[in-house]
């Protein structure tokens, strides 16, 4: 038992983090949103370039995969970052793909050449459908692949890009565990989110000074802050356990409750983020507000923490209560 | 990373489950901070003593079972998982004993520690005093040099336990001169010496789970000091943050407490009733997400510090939550008198003592995200 990221982990960790920050995302995500593909793919091909895509592809298809923590290590990172694109969904169909041994599309999944959308009944939209190189649809468990509409669905995270989709062609059943494995790849998502948000907003209350003091004195925004940390701490735990079930009965409801934990305490945190940045916070030209934004959207993307709820308790009252 | 538990972890979690199996009281004892109950527990500490189950993780040679931290974890899922009765020894094996083995002489530790692993000495803490709670460095109570020890005089107060128990711990003022951190010394001492004045506190449901100390020229021998004179505010310390870390609340403690509020849904929960539900779903996940950091705190190389401060808010929260969820589910027998009114009010005082949650908000926010400290 030894439930931390090993050493070769955390260093993946680190030069995805070190990469992004060179990458400027911040400025991917603005062009990203105006309908300007091109520094986004860049950054796309760069993950590609340092094995993000992947770990969830079969190594047969020049993967590495699958690998659920190394995915959920990749996307809390992808998260912090705010990197704009079907992250979530191009993970998830690498594993539907398999599932129904259409593979063709696999290896360009790995070498960040393919961006996959996906809609189900859960997310409804397809995200991101007008730069996708293929669009998939989940309809009564059967996936199909799809073409989008042309009308673009304004979110309040402008990067999230949404279409409505129609099926074209079935492709067979679509795989339950595959797309469980699109709600952890969220909640990894959503906490790597939470924590750039958290980070920022203290360093914000180190320096800005209102009443002679750095706010971060004030106890008021201590403790909102204090919060913060403890929410996304006892998320994380709960998003590993998810990733290490993944293959196991408990995947399913592992997943539900890491949906729900990071969904919180994500969203409650960049709540805390605009407070503590107080007007500023709200301007569109700030970045974190894209971090803000983004954290809203995914609070319901892959179903919200209520609707989680609900799978989780049908899961734990399922299963039969201990002797 | 993983979560998967050796053949050795497994056996030493199936021998701990026969023997609680085997010795767990069929009916439990009546609350622990009643005299009657009180004396129950101790009788029930002494069972545990004899076959070293009440200290797992200590040392054998002082009545333990040198239990590394990922079994002390595997016995308290056990034992919470059981219906094990309240752990009376607590504050001694808990807060007094980390403290010993860390600052303690061997004499001590051969002294202290074994009649405490065998039940046989009960200890209260005596921390607070009437114009130090929080600020616990305002204290004034004072010890004074005298032939061979030191002479014990001022009022401690909220002092859990003591109301029953043999021996008591704290910090006194033994520079006179001294201010705040400085000038302080731990100092263990009886109960019933000459000069202590026991006066039992009721609660809030009014059973004597504490007590005010009166002290009067109480004489302490120079063998009960921990650690040197003068320094007892850092001895002092690493103790608070046993206290605030796994050490007191185990998480075996809140999965097993969960287990029964989810059984009490299945029970008496009504389906339609989803907002009660959802509470009883987030029950289960905080009990879970709390079992699991401990794994990972167990896991880490690095001393946890002051993070420990972040577990102390998350189960002091958590505790009241679960349990205003189950007496809600229960409806109008919520207000009776019974095991989950009893938790519900053991709860109440989890964000107060063992240092305020807002006090350890501060800990967090200054000592973990490194914000600055300031006018407060």
């Amino acid at each position: 038992m030894r439930f931390v990221l090993s050493e070769e982990q955390r260093l993946f960790a680190g030069s995805l983090d070190k990469l992004l920050d060179q990458a400027d995302t911040p400025s991917a995500i603005r062009a990203w949103s105006a309908g300007d593909h091109v520094p986004g793919r860049r950054v796309w091909t760069a993950l590609a370039g340092a094995g993000v895509f992947a770990l969830a592809v079969p190594e047969e298809h020049d993967g590495v995969g699958l690998l659920p923590v190394e995915l959920v290590t990749a996307l809390h990172e992808l998260g912090r970052h705010a990197v704009p694109g079907p992250l979530v969904e191009t993970v998830a169909a690498a594993a539907l793909l398999t599932a129904v041994g259409d593979t063709a599309w696999l290896p360009r999944i790995a070498a960040g050449e393919a961006l996959v959308s996906l809609a189900t009944p859960d997310t409804l939209y397809a995200l991101d459908a007008d730069v996708a190189d293929l669009v998939l649809l989940v309809r009564d468990g059967e996936l199909h692949e799809a073409e989008p509409g042309r009308a673009l669905r304004p979110s309040i995270d402008p990067s999230r890009r949404l279409f409505e989709v129609a099926p074209s062609r079935r492709l067979g059943k679509a795989d339950a565990t595959a797309l469980d494995l699109a709600v952890l790849a969220c909640a990894a998502q959503h906490l790597g989110l939470g924590r750039r948000l958290l980070d920022v907003s203290v360093d914000y209350a180190k320096t800005r000074n209102q009443f002679g003091h750095p706010i971060g004195e004030y106890q008021a925004v201590k403790h909102q802050l204090a919060d913060a940390l403890i929410g996304l701490e006892f998320a994380r735990p709960l998003v590993h356990a998810a990733a290490l079930a993944h293959g196991t009965a408990d995947f399913r409801r592992d997943t539900s409750a890491a949906k729900i934990a990071a969904a919180e305490s994500a969203y409650a945190t960049a709540k805390t983020a605009l407070q503590v940045h107080g007007a500023i916070g709200y301007t569109a030209e700030y970045d974190p507000s894209l971090w803000i934004r983004k954290a809203r959207a995914l609070h319901a993307a892959w179903s919200s923490p209520s609707a989680h709820r609900t799978r989780l308790m049908a899961s734990l009252e399922g299963s039969p209560p201990p002797a | 990373m993983d979560l998967d538990f050796s053949p050795a972890h497994e056996a030493f979690r199936a021998e701990a489950r026969d023997w609680l199996r085997a010795h767990v009281p069929a009916e439990p004892p009546p609350s622990l901070e009643t005299e009657a109950g009180f004396a129950a527990h101790r009788a029930w500490e002494r069972t545990l003593g004899a076959d070293r189950y009440a200290t797992v993780n200590w040392p054998s040679s002082f009545g333990g079972r040198d239990a590394t931290p990922l079994e002390w974890l595997i016995f308290e899922e056990e034992y919470y998982a059981a219906g094990a009765p309240g752990r009376v020894s607590q504050n001694g094996v808990n807060l007094l004993a980390p403290t010993l083995l860390e600052h303690g002489t061997p004499e001590q530790l051969r002294r202290v520690l074994p009649p405490m692993a065998r039940g046989e000495v009960i200890w209260a803490q005596a921390w607070s005093e009437p114009g130090a709670g929080s600020d616990l460095a305002a204290l004034r109570s004072t010890a004074v040099r005298a032939d061979g020890g030191w002479r014990l005089n001022g009022q401690k107060t909220w002092s859990s336990r003591a109301a029953f128990a043999d021996r008591a711990f704290g910090l006194f003022r033994s520079d006179p001169g001294s201010e705040r951190h400085r000038g302080l010394t731990y100092l263990m001492f009886p109960l019933d010496a000459p000069g202590v004045t026991v006066r039992p506190i009721g609660r809030l449901d009014g059973k004597p789970a504490f007590a005010e100390l009166f002290l009067d020229d109480v004489f302490v021998p120079d063998e009960d000091v921990i650690g040197d004179p003068g320094n007892g505010w850092k001895v002092a310390m690493s103790t608070a943050g046993n206290e605030r870390g796994l050490t007191l609340r185990s998480p075996g403690r809140y999965t097993a407490a969960a287990g029964r509020l989810l059984d009490l849904w299945r029970e008496r929960g009504d389906p339609s009733d989803t907002a009660l539900r959802d509470r009883v779903a987030d029950a289960w996940l905080k009990a879970r997400a709390y079992r699991l950091k401990g794994f990972e705190t167990i896991s880490r190389s690095d001393d946890i510090g002051a993070e420990s401060s972040l577990n102390k808010v998350f189960w002091s929260e958590f505790d009241i939550a679960l349990h205003e969820t189950a007496l809600d589910l229960l409806g109008p027998d919520g207000e009776l008198d019974g095991d989950w009114l009893e938790g519900y009010v053991f709860s109440l005082a989890g964000p107060v003592y063992a240092g305020t949650n807002e006090v350890q908000r501060n800990v967090i926010a200054e000592r973990v995200l490194g914000l600055p400290r300031g006018a407060r």
